[in-house]
């Protein structure tokens, strides 16, 4: 029945997911996903609500039936497995302690349904690992939420599964705990060397915390890889701006098929490395992020060998300490946004200054013009 | 006039105690009653026979014991029928779940006379004529005693997620196996206040029983009866005795809130 795993993806190694497909009536929740997690490592599922993530999540937790595609875990088709069958286990999004267990049975209920011997030990060392030793024996209505939160992570970590899920386990908790929690899990991971899928949508959060991270969106995967990877060279709108903040400029394709693809953008021919271009010719959007811009008064010399680009005047400053943030009105009418590092070396301008731009060309990047150049912007605020 | 605002409150809460209390206090007091003549609404001496000879009318404790024989078998089988209806109305989508939803609430609104009346109609017409009796009174008891069951597991129900019962299924679970570790303990206390209802409906019914009883006394039927040619003093001790089950089940709940509450604490 499965299709045997493709090239590159050894079979009987960590989880990879099939054209899973999803549906709920007339809405496709996941639309033919694939994914390839290799054994031990820490992947993120990040995107905005809605995107299909969570879905995604409970289909291989087994809570979730898809309509189409296959899951494969070890080796093993485990689509149609039951959830209590499948070597999987979740950190829910609300935890999901039992209330009428202590913190030992609830830590416990794992090993002692799957009859596993030595429950004692196992429990003591893993509440060690969590350092909830000392509240054993009391009620999760008695923890306040990051005790929580340890308790529903050693409550799946303790069962050695071959995939742990996160749901937004970070998601009830205040923003410094949230910042520890993170610290803390990453550790926690990198100690007992399981594969971890961390659902979130908070993109500091998968970045720091996965070694890889997949940008889904409306139930498809937009692009996967390290997160610098994703940061430097997005693929797409979505991911350019869904990660950080990016100005999109639109310009024209004038020689596609050079090992540097260079753009008319508004009159100025500014250049790409091809590796960076993700469009075929004709119109793009070209991507630069505000901290990569270079900001000098009219006619200065600019430390970058890329194109100058005159004529922009500053319209907003934001002084944030470490950085100055600048809005600039281009000749063409559209804001870019620019971000300074406060170094004492330069200047900081004020509004109404005549500017110019530059950027080293080896950080632009090229996007395909057929798609919504506001994908992805955080209107809503993380 | 200051003082009597300040105190309003209070003074009023009393009031309103007294008022509640007063006839409680009249049951207790009676059961010590010693009456002197026929008149037995008037207290004459304090006595510790009627507690010493509690079935001097024999009638009495048979009716007694009947209630309580009828009480019990109607808890028993409502909540069982009543919890599994519960369960079905808020986790299963069956067709006509929704109407089920409200027609369960029409034994509750409709009047016991008429409840009564035609079950009486559907016994005799049933052929039941004759043998009226425990079995007719059961019947009717469960009927109405289950109404107010399911209402009370679906009311605990809905307000549990089954997020804990995915929880269970991930951590191995299986489906029975979540239910009994989880899911039940979790109804339980829904499960035990709807028989405590149960049967305090049970032993208290006197309209439908009336009609449907045929010629056995249940102990409401009974003091109906007697309190037209004087009510035994033993009737003030069964009371009494029915008060304090209740003190000790409200005050065990509330020592036992209290001790997790105090192990919440520590």
């Amino acid at each position: 029945m499965s299709s045997p795993a493709e090239a590159g993806a050894e079979p009987g190694d960590g989880l990879q997911v099939r054209a899973l497909s999803k549906s709920y009536g007339d809405f496709h929740a996941v639309r033919s996903l694939d994914l390839d997690v290799p054994r031990g490592r820490f992947y993120a599922l990040l995107g905005p609500s809605g995107c299909g993530k969570t879905t995604t999540l409970r289909m291989v937790a087994g809570l979730e039936a898809p309509t189409s595609g296959s899951i494969l875990l070890a080796g093993q088709d485990i689509t149609r497995t039951k959830a209590y069958r499948r070597p999987v286990n979740t950190v829910f999004q609300n935890y999901a302690l039992f209330p009428h267990l202590d913190i030992y049975e609830n830590v416990a209920f794992g090993l002692r349904r799957r009859k596993v011997g030595d429950v004692k030990k196992k429990v003591d060392e893993m509440l060690e690992l969590v350092e909830l030793g000392a509240q054993a024996r009391k009620k999760p209505a008695q923890l306040s939420g990051g005790q929580q939160q340890r308790v529903a992570l050693a409550r799946a970590l303790i069962n050695e599964p071959e995939v742990l899920l996160l749901d937004e386990p970070l998601g009830a908790l205040d923003l410094k705990l949230r910042r520890s929690m993170q610290i803390e899990i990453k550790r926690i991971q990198t100690e007992v060397g399981l594969t971890f899928i961390h659902v979130t949508h908070d993109q500091e959060e998968a970045m720091t915390m996965a070694d890889t991270v997949a940008v889904m969106n409306s139930g498809v995967i937009e692009q996967q890889g390290s997160p610098a990877e994703l940061y430097e060279n997005p693929r797409s709108t979505f991911v350019a701006n869904f990660l950080g903040q990016s100005n999109l400029i639109e310009g024209t394709v004038k020689t596609p098929a050079a090992d540097v693809v260079t753009v008319d953008m508004h009159g100025i021919d500014v250049s790409i490395p091809a590796d960076r271009a993700h469009t075929d010719g004709g119109k793009g959007w070209i991507g630069i992020r505000p901290e990569k811009v270079l900001i000098g008064d009219a006619g200065a010399e600019l430390d970058a060998p890329g194109n100058t680009i005159p004529g922009g005047v500053v319209t907003d400053v934001s002084f944030i300490g470490v950085s100055t943030q600048y809005l600039v009105r281009m000749p063409w009418g559209q804001e870019l946004q620019v971000f300074a590092q406060n170094t004492g070396r330069t200047k900081i301008h004020s509004v109404g200054d005549q500017v110019e731009l530059s950027w080293r060309p080896e950080y632009a990047f090229l996007l395909d013009h057929a798609q919504d150049v506001h994908a992805g912007s955080q209107e809503e605020g993380a | 006039m200051a003082w009597i605002k300040e105190r309003a409150v209070l003074v009023l809460g009393l009031l309103v105690l007294v008022y509640m209390f007063v006839p409680i206090f009249v049951v207790v007091l009676m059961s010590f009653n010693d009456p002197a003549t026929r008149n037995v609404y008037k207290f004459d001496g304090f006595t510790m026979h009627n507690w010493l000879n509690p079935c001097e009318d024999p009638s009495m404790c048979d009716a007694l014991g009947l209630s309580v024989r009828i009480g019990l078998l109607a808890t028993v089988v409502a909540t069982i029928i009543g919890t599994l209806a519960g369960f079905a109305l808020v986790r299963w989508d069956f067709f006509g779940r929704s109407s089920s939803n409200v027609l369960i609430f029409l034994p509750m609104a409709a009047p016991e006379i008429v409840l009564g009346s035609s079950l009486l109609t559907l016994f005799v017409q049933g052929g039941f004529a004759g043998q009226l009796g425990f079995w007719t009174i059961f019947i009717a008891h469960v009927m109405f005693c289950l109404s107010f069951v399911v209402v009370t597991i679906r009311a605990r129900l809905a307000g549990m997620n089954d997020v804990l019962e995915q929880a269970a299924a991930d951590l191995y679970a299986t489906p029975s196996q979540t239910f009994w570790r989880v899911t039940f303990p979790l109804v339980l206390p829904g499960i035990l206040g709807a028989a405590l209802l149960s049967f305090s409906l049970s032993f208290d019914d006197f309209i439908i029983t009336n009609l449907n009883s045929g010629s056995e006394v249940t102990f409401p039927m009974y003091v109906w009866g007697v309190a037209r040619v004087g009510l035994p003093m033993q009737v003030n001790v069964v009371g009494t005795l029915m008060l304090i089950v209740s003190l000790v089940i409200v005050l065990g709940t509330e020592v036992n809130a209290r001790r997790r509450a105090r192990a919440l604490a520590t």
